[in-house]
């Protein structure tokens, strides 16, 4: 199934939930209210003509005044994808956990928390993944500074590149 | 008439500290401790072909039986009190050997956030085996160079 046909089956079962196709990008990709992505998700994955049966990742994108979680969804029963966008505000960016909708979707939920600071509402265990607890800020945010100092270590770099 | 012809062919003589740095150099036992992809070179060192058993040089699973330290490998922020924490349960002597790019000053991933610009900034460093990675062979003359350092070495001054 296209997009553009995933796009009209999900607004027809949803409504407003579901924003703009994008479709003139390489992979086309929908936007979803950060409100409503448990619904969405869940829909995606149950609904017989769409059965998004695995995601394949999820992610952040730095926009600059507003981080894009992404959802790669693939469908193994129907050899389909799509790829599904929630917008937040940078100050506060807060959506809703799909863990309960793919199992998987934890320890990419925290990957989007580690390192864009994406708070998702509804996580079961929503801890740092790869950086230490203590670390401060979100590195791959665009207004991130690198830090010279970490847990009493030295880290400035000792000659010129 | 010298002691020395007094004894039978089968006595040699040396003094202990020859014979004591004889000992350590060629047992020189390393951690088994890979951080990236140089712990792959560091494997095929250890393996049969390079093979470091000749050298009396063999892995141990636990710094306290080890002896030297073969940092292979980008040693991030959230490590290096790891490496800091193994390097402290290894008995004295103990010899470090940072090896490849990443452990000596950061190498490829220095302009990351997260990775140490070399592991000199926790533990002391004998000796930098330059090489992105560097081949077992390199490897090897390190371990030659540490054995030669442990030859020079003096334990028994006389205190007058």
């Amino acid at each position: 199934m296209k997009t553009e046909e995933i796009h009209q089956t999900l607004t027809a079962r949803l409504g407003d939930a579901i924003g703009a196709l994008h479709a003139e990008t390489i992979d086309p990709w929908i936007e979803v209210q950060a409100t409503a992505i448990v619904d969405v998700t869940r829909a995606c994955k149950e609904d017989p003509a769409l059965r998004f049966d695995f995601l394949s990742s999820l992610c952040g994108v730095d926009a600059g005044d507003s981080i894009f979680v992404v959802y790669h969804l693939y469908s193994y029963a129907l050899r389909h994808s799509t790829v599904l966008k929630v917008k937040v505000p940078k100050d506060t960016p807060v959506t809703r956990s799909v863990t309960g909708v793919w199992r998987g979707a934890d320890w990419f939920e925290r990957e989007a928390y580690d390192l864009f600071g994406v708070r998702f509402e509804g996580h079961p265990d929503l801890r740092r993944i790869l950086l230490p607890d203590d670390w401060e800020g979100h590195p791959l945010r665009k207004e991130y500074v690198f830090p010279s100092h970490y847990g009493g270590i030295d880290n400035t770099r000792d000659y010129n590149i | 008439m010298s002691l020395y012809n007094e004894l039978p062919a089968t006595f040699v003589t040396t003094n202990v500290d020859k014979l004591m740095n004889w000992g350590r150099a060629s047992s020189l036992w390393y951690l088994l401790f890979g951080l990236a992809c140089c712990g792959i070179e560091l494997m095929q060192t250890g393996g049969p072909r390079a093979d470091l058993d000749r050298f009396g040089s063999v892995p141990r699973a636990t710094p306290r039986q080890s002896d030297l330290m073969i940092v292979a490998g980008t040693v991030t922020l959230k490590m290096a009190s790891r490496v800091k924490l193994l390097y402290d349960q290894m008995p004295h002597p103990k010899y470090v050997i940072s090896m490849g790019s990443c452990a000596n000053c950061g190498g490829l991933f220095d302009k990351g956030y997260s990775v140490l610009r070399g592991v000199d900034k926790v533990i002391p460093v004998d000796l930098y085996v330059p090489g992105c990675p560097p081949r077992p062979e390199a490897l090897t003359e390190g371990i030659l160079e540490i054995q030669d350092k442990i030859h020079r070495e003096r334990y028994l001054i006389r205190n007058s």
